[in-house]
């Protein structure tokens, strides 16, 4: 567990590599900015005063730690495994993403930094960095997809309400990805007065580092919370992934205790097949270089990105965090795939059986757990990471049950 | 030398300034594209630049950007980017062509094998926006060992101690970014590329060509007057995007390559 040399906890290389994943593929204008954020995020990172400030802000404005929430009725409805759920939705913005945010703005006040940029899908990371940086009083920008702008209406309007400005991105198919690509367009433009504070373990060297250590917040807390209610390790943990910044947040401080069974659960949308209707990178891609990483991607055969489907805007991205990748090529985490239908169907039980309406990414991880728990023993420990709250969702999850929001007191349409 | 050095030795010999015409390959498809791309010496064009059709374009604006899927809805590939470099090359064995993309078509074709096939094409260079010099052991020293140029951009944020690593393994020529920003959006000032310039010039014998924001024929005369030459590649692509025909893109080609020359 201890031994240096096999420890799956060591990357990235000073390249930013793990394995043959990760790495710096930007353009030039990006390089001296990205080097020197390097440079600063390494000096912050053994700055006992930054991690001050940081858990400071985790207790009195987040609200962390989050609690650690045995289902009971859930466990026993699928009459297995004990299931956990580390409760990341009951975080101030609804989400994880703002443990990850908050370290990125600290970052960039020390950098000097006055403009902040941001890629949002479900909006979630959106609507956390226009948060804090309206705490901080910073200017904030944030890039969203056409498409997410209309499916996640409310996160919209939440970050207006923050002042943020919020631009729609009509290229491609107007999802996570297009709105990347033209963060990376804004930040080439003003990359002297901009921070880019990317919302996933993913991009340049040392994001997916340094996001993964400002998320590891929640696999800590786990093995402390689980060591005192249950008195040892999970035997399973379980988490949803987009591009992969909650799974990794739970996952990585578990990568050297190889007795704990680690799964990410990807987006099957319509079903992981050639139709090639879904985002599960690691079950249906291969590896390539998107976004300033290597990492295994949805592509055609000529090395064109392709647009894939979720029903869930958060984890609609035709890639994942190299890091994933890796852990996936040496086997120390297994990868699924969930279909819209089964998440849905994970969706309603949550809602019935444990009164949580659950964001639709960790829907996917729940749904994995409906699969799995029913074979195992009671003894047998699942702790899965209920990442998101679904206030967000209930437009989609309305309309995918046929439900009329616009009717006199809302009823079933059908 | 490969047909880059000798075109930029000719080019010193008459103390002229290279004029540098970016088009996307295949667009709006491959016959159209392939025409456009005949005629470009004979309007004055010292360098052809090929853009590598890709999805996801994160350097450039929103006129390259379309381009590009102009050219992917008509069926453009990495394979028959290659083959329409191979059509021109059979009229034409002097014209130097640069491959200009993003990674991962090539990185998804093979870098082995797409050395190979690009060589055997006719291609001269590769300018690969998203391969800084931190990534080189992927494609630029590959490249060179097959006898292919890699060109680098430097940019405005290339500092003093930065520009060595920039300039070490690059050869042909270096591109200058003349702005920080996606291809056309702002536009280049003379006065503020001049001492960038001079400043790549004191690091490196290698030819410094201007590119990004340059839109007629009168800034192309301006801004390849600070430097060996300078690139147009937006204000041509939009061209083509307004549907002319191939002999107005070139008339149009034609003027620019004089601006250029006038310097
Ligand atoms: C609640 C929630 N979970 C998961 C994700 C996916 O991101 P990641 O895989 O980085 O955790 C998002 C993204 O928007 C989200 O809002």
């Amino acid at each position: 567990m201890d031994d240096l040399f096999n420890s799956f906890m060591a990357g990235p290389d000073e390249d930013g590599r793990f394995g043959q994943f990760g790495g710096r593929f930007v353009s030039e204008t990006l390089m001296p900015l990205i080097l020197e954020l390097q440079r600063q995020y390494e000096i912050a990172k053994d700055d006992p005063e930054f991690w001050a400030e940081m858990d400071a802000l985790w207790a009195d404005y987040v609200g962390r730690p989050s609690p650690m929430y045995r289902a009971d009725r859930l466990t026993e409805r699928l009459g297995g495994a004990t299931i956990y759920m580390k409760r990341d939705e009951l975080n101030h913005t609804g989400a994880h993403k703002i443990n990850n945010v908050l370290g990125q703005i600290l970052l960039a006040r020390r950098m000097g930094k006055t403009r902040i940029i941001a890629e949002t899908g479900a909006g979630q990371h959106g609507v956390a960095t226009a948060t804090v940086c309206a705490k901080f009083g910073l200017q904030c920008v944030v890039y969203m997809g056409a498409t997410d702008v209309e499916r996640q209406s409310p996160n919209v309007f939440r970050m207006k309400l923050l002042g943020a400005e919020v631009i729609p991105v009509t290229s491609g198919r107007g999802t996570l990805k297009d709105a990347m690509n033209d963060a990376l367009r804004d930040w080439v433009t003003n990359v002297r007065e901009t921070f880019y504070c990317i919302g996933t373990v993913a991009g340049p060297h040392p994001y997916p580092a340094m996001v993964r250590d400002f998320q590891s917040v929640i696999g800590k807390e786990a093995k402390a919370q689980l060591m005192e209610k249950e008195g040892r390790l999970p035997d399973t943990i379980i988490a949803a992934i987009g591009g992969g910044s909650n799974a990794m947040g739970l996952f990585f401080p578990f990568l050297d205790d190889r007795e704990v069974r680690i799964i990410g659960v990807e987006a099957g949308g319509h079903g992981v097949d050639q139709k090639m209707e879904h985002c599960a990178s690691l079950t249906g891609g291969r590896p390539g270089v998107l976004h300033g990483n290597r990492t295994y991607l949805l592509q055609d055969d000529d090395g064109q990105i392709l647009e894939g489907h979720s029903i869930s805007a958060g984890l609609d991205y035709p890639g994942i965090g190299p890091e994933h990748s890796w852990l996936h090529d040496v086997g120390r985490a297994e990868y699924v795939a969930i279909t819209d239908k089964e998440a849905l169907e994970a969706f309603q039980l949550c809602c019935e059986t444990e009164g949580i309406i659950p964001a639709l990414e960790p829907c996917h991880a729940l749904a994995h757990v409906m699969k799995i728990a029913p074979g195992l023993p009671a003894s047998h420990i699942i702790c899965m990471n209920m990442c998101g709250r679904g206030d967000k969702d209930i437009f989609t999850v309305a309309r995918a049950f046929g439900f009329d929001m616009d009717g006199p007191v809302g009823r079933d349409a059908g | 030398m490969g047909r880059i050095g000798e075109r930029f030795a000719e080019l010193e010999a008459e103390g002229r300034k290279a004029f540098v015409a970016y088009v996307m390959a295949g667009d709006p498809d491959f016959d159209r594209s392939l025409e456009v791309v005949r005629g470009l010496p004979a309007a004055g064009v010292d360098v052809i630049e090929l853009g590598l059709p890709f999805t996801d374009p994160m350097a450039d604006g929103p006129t390259i950007q379309l381009a590009g899927q102009r050219a992917l809805a008509a069926g453009m590939t990495l394979k028959r980017t290659l083959a329409l470099a191979r059509e021109f090359r059979k009229g034409d064995r002097a014209t130097p062509i640069v491959l200009m993309g993003y990674y991962n078509p090539i990185f998804s074709h093979g870098v082995d094998r797409f050395l190979r096939d690009a060589k055997a094409a006719g291609i001269d260079g590769l300018i690969v926006v998203d391969l800084p010099p931190e990534e080189d052991a992927e494609l630029c020293l590959p490249a060179l060992a097959q006898g292919i140029d890699f060109i680098r951009l430097a940019t405005p944020t290339t500092d003093d101690a930065r520009l060595p690593a920039v300039l070490r393994n690059t050869s042909g020529f270096v591109y200058y970014v003349s702005i920080t920003g996606i291809t056309g959006s702002a536009v280049a000032e003379a006065r503020e590329v001049g001492p960038e310039v001079a400043r790549i010039k004191a690091a490196t014998d290698l030819p410094v060509v201007v590119g990004f924001g340059i839109r007629d024929p009168e800034a192309a005369k301006e801004i390849a007057g600070t430097a060996d030459g300078c690139v147009v590649g937006s204000a041509i692509v939009a061209r083509i995007a307004d549907g002319e025909p191939a002999e107005d893109v070139l008339a149009y080609v034609a003027a620019l390559a004089k601006g250029a020359h006038a310097a």
